[in-house]
């Protein structure tokens, strides 16, 4: 049986809260917990069939067209089974969703660092000596700058209401500052891998990949094979952030170099390949445009953003995402504007969108307190419209004020606004800032199936992947809750292609959606039950593996006598566009910056977040601790640097790239409000949560450095050069 | 190439290339993936293994080297349903998320404990020569070499914190 809903209307039956088990929402610990702790749980390069072949790409030097690949070393190396320079070969991975393939062929060289071969021997070590020892002649061939040069506008991405030019005229304060965010990597800590392993005519690939419905149809059409005849696993995902939403070159490479040699075949991407030839998300230019009235009352916006990709790419950074709907101000413009440039491919990276557009526009939103002489949550406050006002729809709920007000108090804000500078403690000038957070709120289709055993245990079936947000603990507490059963008595098995398409990881929706799906599917064993009982569904409680219903308790057991299966199929329907869906928050820091070194230290940072239901406090927490940190890294020190001559990422390992360490990380505190119920995003009431912790977050941090010491900075990151030049001034 | 490898405390055969490093030898000739490759250039952590009790990158390491020396990896440390108790508040603490890097904070938050026991300080230390006592802040100074993307940092603070308070109560208790 099948239970389809599409989300044509609000549901405010809020059925999970009829529900007697009691795990939902809890703080349950993660039940992959003990695999992963013990070193046990299987990632993409971990379960290496009997006589696997290791395959390392070769690196293109430069751009341009390549006239030839010298592998006679290679090949004279003891152990080199093949050199794989077939056309299939990707350019770069495919966009998330993008559900087909993306560019190939490796003669024509777009970036440097683009794989153009890949070099199979039986060990690793001889595979990557023998792939170094590849020449390569690259001659010039027309291709894009390596830097933005020239920009694009495209139509449906520019839009306007209203008179923004007279708003800004006849406003008693305005700000209008541009701003530049520079590109930054997911750097996941697990590298791209994949295995592949054909048996006649079909594939299985182990693969480090978030969208498994969407990367089998992809990666299929890469080889020109039916998906049919391909099966991915990917049962553990070592981190994704973006950067494993579509199938990447290692994936295809695998498959191609096992297919020729007939032997299973092992691709891992080192740390500087997945800097170089995974995604980037792009580097921003934005102007930010605010026109107030003395309260500082919002009364126009101008958001432009000047992002790049690579040419023949249709995704291009949505930086303004937000910004049509966060504040009040009836006009309003928005632009956007695109570059083809020849550097590594542009896409995802956590929260595409508002990371780096909701944080630029809350440093302008700081900007627009000071000059208005107004406390910045108050004049955030005082700016929350009723309603989208680009779209004159409701929103679903809107959480910012609640946010802005617990966030304060939880952090102790000092809304007295001392003078920037005045606060010192010997060297170190200590300041506070803050932000919104914002984050668009999508449902996707997704398909589960749940089984229920007359011995009370139950099964949860889909290809839904856990990437390290917990889709296993919080799939395992919807199923527990509606079947009424122990978690413990929860089999959740993800990351299978064989198994029911979910809704995959990305963009926020993956808990909700593919949540949604068990939520169904365990509605349909419910019904099953309720039916066998001869009561109403609603009329029946399910606890403890007990069946009650008009007084009687009786063991499932005596219920059922086999299993009941039930598919689950969620779809987005009218209620994403009927209404404006968004998941709030505020952020808070507390910095500490060092008068002599100019460099900053992050003393307190916190978050209050809301997200319609929360599914498990504890990971939902942890993915807002995630967000904030990387938050830290986009403020203080996370930039990909491009060489100006030839456009290759420059800083393209992790001692260059600096992502947050440990010391960097303040004891954040995360506050979510538990009671948000939004009935219009799904069944469950629930929203996304895995982004919302990104979007603003460096901007708090930012803010405090302004109130510290006075220094604006608008180019992130807030290095310590740009800092003390400020001081010096 | 030959060598003995002595893991877990058992000893192990490897007959690989003389490049190969400690970490790939773990990975493709044992079978003992639990320890990670983040970057292959001791710049993560995530390879971190112990070393006649001392913490190593295995990455940075040749295989061949390392005959006669006793090696812990994550697999030697506790299994689901056995874990020490330093793992298992990892699980209640959430100090995972994705958990690949993991296996190497336990083997390095393992070592680091012992290094605190013994008296060494950190740049942190306020006095170098007395104990160090093990704050937030030594935690996360000693714990910097290890990183983490999806950054249960807080967490992980919290869970050797809250590990190493239960050594301690389980060695007063037993005292
Ligand atoms: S893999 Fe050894 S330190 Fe990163
Ligand atoms: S748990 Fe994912 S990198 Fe640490």
């Amino acid at each position: 049986m099948t239970i389809h809903t599409r989300m044509d209307d609000a549901d405010r039956r809020n059925r999970l809260d009829d529900m007697a088990q009691g795990v939902l929402s809890t703080a349950m610990d993660r039940p992959d917990g003990p695999l992963k702790v013990s070193g046990r749980a299987p990632y993409a390069h971990e379960v290496q069939p009997e006589g696997m072949l290791h395959g390392v790409f070769v690196r293109a030097p430069r751009i341009g067209r390549v006239v030839s690949l010298d592998d006679a070393a290679a090949r004279a190396m003891d152990g080199v089974e093949t050199v794989v320079t077939d056309d299939r070969l990707l350019r770069n991975p495919a966009q998330g969703t993008a559900n087909e393939a993306p560019v190939q062929g490796p003669r024509e060289v777009f970036y440097v660092g683009q794989p153009i071969a890949l070099v199979v021997a039986r060990t690793f070590e001889t595979a990557r000596a023998a792939a170094l020892s590849v020449g390569v002649e690259i001659a010039d061939a027309e291709r894009a700058p390596v830097a933005p040069q020239d920009y694009d506008s495209p139509d449906k991405k520019q839009s306007s209401q209203g008179d923004l030019d007279a708003a800004m005229r006849d406003a008693a304060v305005t700000v209008d500052r541009m701003y530049t965010t520079p590109a930054h990597s997911s750097a996941p800590m697990e590298p791209h891998a994949a295995i592949a392993e054909w048996d006649g005519d079909r594939l299985t690939l182990r693969g480090s990949l978030q969208m498994l419905k969407f990367n089998r149809n992809e990666l299929a059409d890469s080889l020109g094979i039916d998906p049919k005849n391909l099966r991915i696993l990917s049962p553990y995902v070592g981190g994704g952030f973006g950067s494993k939403l579509g199938v990447a070159p290692e994936a295809v490479a695998a498959a191609i170099a096992a297919q020729e040699t007939g032997r299973p075949v092992g691709v891992a991407l080192s740390r500087q390949q997945v800097f170089e030839a995974t995604m980037r998300r792009s580097e921003t230019r934005q102007r930010v445009r605010l026109a107030a009235d003395a309260e500082g009352r919002l009364t126009g916006i101008g958001h432009d953003a000047w992002v790049s990709n690579l040419p023949d790419e249709s995704y291009s950074e949505p930086v303004t995402q937000a910004t049509p709907f966060t504040y009040r101000g009836e006009n309003r413009v928005i632009g956007h504007h695109v570059a083809r440039v020849s550097r590594t491919c542009a896409g995802s990276v956590r929260a595409p969108g508002e990371a780096v557009g909701i944080t630029v526009f809350e440093i302008a939103m700081d900007e627009l307190a000071h000059a208005a002489g107004i406390d910045p949550v108050e004049l955030r406050r005082r700016n929350i419209p009723d309603r989208d006002p680009t779209k004159d729809i409701p929103f679903s709920s809107n959480m910012l004020a609640q946010a802005l007000d617990a966030g304060a108090a939880a952090f102790g804000w000092d809304d007295s606004r001392p003078a920037p500078g005045s606060r010192r403690e010997g060297e170190w000038m200590i300041g506070q800032g803050m932000a919104s957070a914002v984050r668009v709120n999508n449902l996707a289709e997704a398909k589960a199936r749940v089984t229920l055993n007359p011995d009370g245990t139950a099964l949860v079936e889909t290809d839904m992947t856990d990437i390290g947000t917990g889709s296993y603990a919080i799939l395992t507490q919807i199923a527990a809750e509606m079947l009424g059963l122990p978690p413990e008595r929860v089999e959740v098995r993800l990351g299978d292609t064989d198994l029911p398409p979910g809704s995959g990881s990305g963009g926020s929706v993956g808990a909700s959606s593919s949540g949604s799906a068990v939520f169904l599917a365990c509605q349909g064993v419910r019904e099953r039950l309720a039916e066998a009982m001869g009561v109403a569904e609603t009329d029946l409680t399910l606890k403890d593996g007990q069946a009650i219903a008009d007084n009687r308790s009786t063991p499932l057991g005596d219920v059922i006598d086999g299993p009941v299966e039930a598919l689950g199929h969620i779809e987005p329907g009218k209620t994403s566009k009927a209404v404006r869906q968004a998941t709030w928050g505020a952020y808070f820091a507390e910095v500490a910056v060092n008068s002599v070194t100019g460099e900053t230290r992050v003393r307190r940072m916190h978050g209050t977040f809301a997200a319609g239901r929360i599914l498990n406090a504890k990971t939902a927490r942890s993915q807002c601790l995630g967000g904030m940190t990387f938050g830290i890294g986009m403020a203080l020190t996370e930039e990909l640097m491009h060489d100006a001559r030839d456009g290759h990422v420059v800083n393209r390992d992790l001692a260059e790239y600096h992502i947050p360490v440990n010391a960097d990380v303040p004891q954040i505190t995360v506050e979510l409000l538990m009671e948000e119920r939004d009935p219009w995003t799904n069944p469950m009431q629930a929203k996304g949560i895995g982004e919302l912790g990104i979007c603003g977050a460096a901007a708090a941090i930012v803010n405090a450095i302004h109130q510290a010491t006075g220094v604006r900075v608008r180019d992130l990151p807030a290095t310590l050069d740009k800092v003390m030049a400020g001081l010096e001034d | 190439m030959r060598t003995t490898l002595t893991i877990n405390g058992a000893t192990h055969d490897v007959d690989a290339d003389p490049r190969t490093t400690l970490l790939d030898a773990l990975r493709n000739h044992l079978g003992l993936t639990g320890t990670k490759k983040g970057c292959d250039h001791g710049q993560c952590g995530a390879c971190t293994v112990i070393a006649d009790g001392r913490r190593i990158n295995s990455c940075l390491t040749l295989a061949c080297m390392m005959d006669g020396v006793e090696i812990t990896t994550i697999e030697g440390l506790g299994e689901p349903g056995d874990l020490l108790p330093l793992q298992d508040a990892f699980v209640r603490h959430d100090g995972y998320q994705c958990g690949y890097c993991t296996p190497g904070q336990i083997c390095s938050a393992t070592a680091m404990l012992d290094e605190v026991a013994q008296g060494w300080p950190s740049v942190v230390t306020d006095d170098l020569t007395g104990d160090a006592s093990l704050t937030d802040a030594e935690i996360a100074e000693r714990m910097s070499g290890n990183l983490c993307r999806c950054a249960a940092y807080p967490n992980i603070v919290d869970a050797i914190k809250d590990a190493a308070d239960r050594t301690a109560d389980q060695r007063e208790a037993a005292e």
